[in-house]
């Protein structure tokens, strides 16, 4: 074990070399870089905003589940099946009917099929339905309709979270989808994550509707932006979905915000017709259910322009524009885990496991010294060689350095020593028995070296299932005790046991352990 | 080499673990655990404030109806942890409390952390940190027993049983808090007590084949003091990390290092006084070995 071919030699000291080097890329002029990598900072060191995002698709599928009403209706009535107690539910159909067996070839069909489409992805059918007791039957979205509704409505909000983000202007925001309901937003640098979080919170439904005079059918009651009770037409003259753009302005006659827009082509249409239409009457325009304003039609807008006022003050005006140019969310969004920290904090945890770390390093570096004296020194190395080398694969990696991340590093120089006094022990122990002390070394590191894996491996494994099962800042943990472990190794098998060979085989019979 | 006679002692610690080990269990049965908000769903807030008292916090919060609300002392003078207990969506509670406090306390406030977890997030993070360290718990369990015999296995993970529930005992009775980087403590005591037992659990198997005249408390006896040194100095130098982090990591680590102190304080006693009584328990000799020829690495 103590001899190393020439060979060998190179190998384990260019390996060191070149990992270790990679820890020197931290510390570049960030104008000015070699070689573009670096240890990131966790949100917990930087500072910044972590916001779990989920979509509600309730509504979406009460709507979809709407939407096929007319097609089934339709079919049945085209294929002479009678059906009656015909009940629209929020997330299902009921109804009897006569020929169950008629209908569920039908419903079943493969190629065609408007009621219920066959998703070649899944190779399932979008709805299912269960037979009752007398020829009452429900219909549902089956586990892949669902999961089609979701999926499309996730990269959808996905994309309009995207825009929303880079439109405030937020610096290397990362947003990632997470299962199938979930968008994880990582807001660097972010102190305050409520104008954010507002932002995100708003569907943004535009859609502008005729006041009515009366309360006949087709209107519902909204109040409006100073608290006049209107009944608003249900029919939608033109929605959020036509606008190419809208910005904030400044209204010259009485210094008010207010937001202007632009039409496209068909929206222009549609409006052009719906004002020359109704000119006199009031035009409401609705966000998410809310009457924003509802101004007179004066003349009619033919232009593809029009503007927006209500009372805003200019971050509000600035908000809803932005909000309108970003577009409509498919569903609402539910915060539901918010992690924010402040700049400041970020700054102390550095600080303070920064100081941990060199407190910890500079007392075991101590101990080892007190304890193997000259051997002491060799673990030393390691453990120096070890640091450098774990801060060289976590930049490699271009890893996530958080505040558990920094207690892994200080645990990993507590827990390194061990393989070097696993050796050490061991050779001391053959010393006793062996004659010759470089036979005596020889055993030692054979001995010691199914132990010094074993126990290493056991952590290891700790270290990966954390790592799997972690989250956020304890992820960062599991990474750096995970390669705190494998460069321990590493450390203690080869450099360690180069040094003591070179010690060891020139001093011959004077070496003490 | 030191010459101590644990065996002597292994009836009393048995007793002695086998008490702590039930009261343990009482108290994380009865007195229950105190869950942070990663796992019970809920509002954090750590503010930092010149010349103010926690009763001031306290009364301003206590006319908003946000249900149970715990403010404490966190670290330096003038910083304080607010803790809101989940009550719906707290979500849109967060700028209300915020600008409640900066309103209404004379003095600068500055928000140094916020964290909200809601009751599915906080049930999920549960369900997954129990995963994980019944996971690492049965990984560890076969690693043992693919590279030693059963009655290894065994006994490394009673001894692992032993050191995660009481270490669990000490927090109920504490009533320190459990949050997420304490399961991460948890995983990392599991991985740092197996640590301790495999290395004299492999001086027991090397001295079984050694020393067939020696019954098994006898073995094991030497074994643990062939390993003793070796032992406690890698205690030492982990305690000494640890303590580092204790004192000086700051607030936010200090449960995490408090749990892994306890738990490399148990680790290295349960390797010494439970994993190795338990193979006389199991029956363990030479002649074990030999059923399992194969598995046996010189």
């Amino acid at each position: 074990m103590l001899n190393f071919s020439k060979i060998n030699v190179l190998i384990i000291y260019l390996l060191f070399l070149v990992i270790a080097a990679f820890s020197i890329l931290n510390f570049q002029n960030e104008n000015n870089q070699f070689i573009k990598k670096k240890i990131n900072l966790g949100l917990d060191l930087q500072g910044g905003s972590y916001l779990l995002l989920e979509i509600n698709s309730d509504s979406l599928v009460k709507d979809k589940i709407q939407s096929k009403v007319i097609p089934l209706k339709k079919l049945l009535k085209e294929n002479n099946i009678n059906y009656n107690n015909f009940k629209i539910n929020d997330n299902n159909l009921t109804l009897s009917i006569d020929n169950i067996d008629k209908f569920d070839l039908l419903f079943n069909l493969r190629k065609d099929n408007l009621v219920n489409p066959y998703i070649d992805k899944y190779r399932a059918y979008e709805l299912e339905y269960k037979k009752s007791n007398n020829n009452k039957i429900e219909i549902s979205f089956s586990k892949f309709g669902l999961l089609t509704i979701n999926n499309a409505a996730l990269k959808q909000s996905i994309e309009i979270v995207r825009r929303r983000i880079d439109d405030v202007g937020t610096k290397e925001p990362t947003i990632l989808q997470r299962g199938e309901k979930r968008i994880l937003v990582e807001l660097p640098g972010l102190k305050d994550p409520e104008r954010i979080k507002a932002l995100l919170g708003k569907t943004a439904k535009l859609n502008f509707r005729l006041v009515s005079d009366n309360n006949e059918f087709g209107t519902e009651e909204l109040i409006s932006e100073n608290g006049e009770k209107l009944n608003i037409s249900k029919r939608i003259i033109m929605s959020g979905e036509n606008l190419i753009d809208a910005q904030p302005s400044i209204q010259n006659q009485n210094n008010e915000p207010t937001v202007s827009f632009t039409l496209d082509r068909i929206g222009a249409q549609k409006f052009g017709r719906a004002t020359t239409d109704n000119v006199g009457k009031r035009l409401a325009i609705v966000l998410d259910g809310d009457i924003v304003s509802a101004p007179n039609i004066n003349e009619p807008i033919t232009s593809g322009n029009g503007m927006i006022s209500g009372n805003f003050s200019f971050q509000e005006a600035t908000d809803l524009a932005l909000l309108l140019r970003s577009g409509a969310l498919p569903t609402p969004l539910v915060v539901v885990e918010e992690r924010t920290v402040g700049p400041d904090l970020g700054e102390d945890s550095i600080k303070s496991g920064l100081t941990s770390l060199i407190v910890g390093f500079v007392l075991v570096i101590l101990f080892m010294i007190y304890k193997y004296k000259i051997f002491g020194l060799i673990a030393n190395t390691a453990l120096i060689a070890n640091l450098l080398m774990l801060i060289g694969v976590l930049t490699i990696l271009e890893a996530t350095l958080t505040l558990p991340g920094i207690a892994g590093i200080i645990l990993t120089v507590g827990m390194a020593v061990d393989a070097n006094v696993l050796i050490f022990e061991r050779i001391r122990e053959e010393l006793r028995t062996e004659k010759s002390i470089i036979h005596a070394f020889d055993a030692g590191y054979t001995r010691a070296k199914i132990t010094v894996l074993d126990a290493n491996i056991t952590t290891l494994i700790a270290a990966v299932i954390l790592f799997a099962f972690g989250s956020g800042p304890v992820k960062g943990f599991a990474i750096t005790l995970g390669i705190g472990i494998i460069t321990t190794l590493f450390t203690a098998y080869f450099l360690a046991r180069h040094i003591t060979s070179i010690v060891v085989l020139n001093a011959k019979n004077e070496v003490k352990i | 080499m030191t010459n101590y006679n644990f065996s002597s002692k292994f009836k009393k610690a048995n007793i002695f673990s086998i008490f702590l080990f039930l009261l343990s269990i009482i108290f994380i049965l009865f007195k229950g655990l105190n869950y942070g908000i990663d796992f019970k769903g809920g509002t954090l807030i750590e503010l930092r404030s010149n010349n103010i008292e926690a009763s001031s916090i306290r009364d301003i919060l206590k006319n908003m109806d946000l249900g149970d609300v715990n403010v404490k002392k966190f670290g330096k003078e003038g910083d304080f942890l607010i803790k809101v207990e989940q009550k719906g969506d707290n979500n849109k509670l967060i700028p209300e409390i915020k600008q409640k406090l900066s309103e209404n306390l004379n003095t600068e406030v500055n928000f140094r952390r916020v964290e909200n977890v809601g009751p599915k997030v906080s049930a999920e993070l549960l369900q997954s940190g129990i995963i994980a360290i019944s996971l690492s718990l049965a990984a560890m369990l076969f690693y043992i027993w693919v590279r030693f015999e059963w009655q290894f296995s065994i006994g490394s993970i009673i001894a692992l049983f032993h050191d995660v529930i009481i270490t669990i005992g000490i927090f109920s009775l504490l009533s320190l808090e459990i949050n997420l980087s304490i399961i991460a403590a948890v995983l990392t005591i599991v991985g740092y007590s197996m640590n301790d037992t495999v290395v004299i659990y492999d001086r027991i198997r090397e001295n079984l084949g050694k020393f067939h005249k020696l019954s098994i408390s006898e073995i094991a006896n030497l074994s643990i003091n062939e390993t003793l040194t070796r032992t406690i100095i890698t205690s030492v130098t982990t305690l000494l990390a640890l303590f580092s982090i204790f004192i000086l990591g700051g607030e936010i680590l200090r449960g995490f290092s408090f749990a892994m102190i306890l738990g490399v304080l148990i680790g290295t006693y349960s390797s010494i006084f439970v994993a190795s009584p338990i193979l006389k328990f199991l029956k363990v000799s030479y002649k074990t070995l030999e059923k399992e020829e194969e598995k046996i690495v010189p």
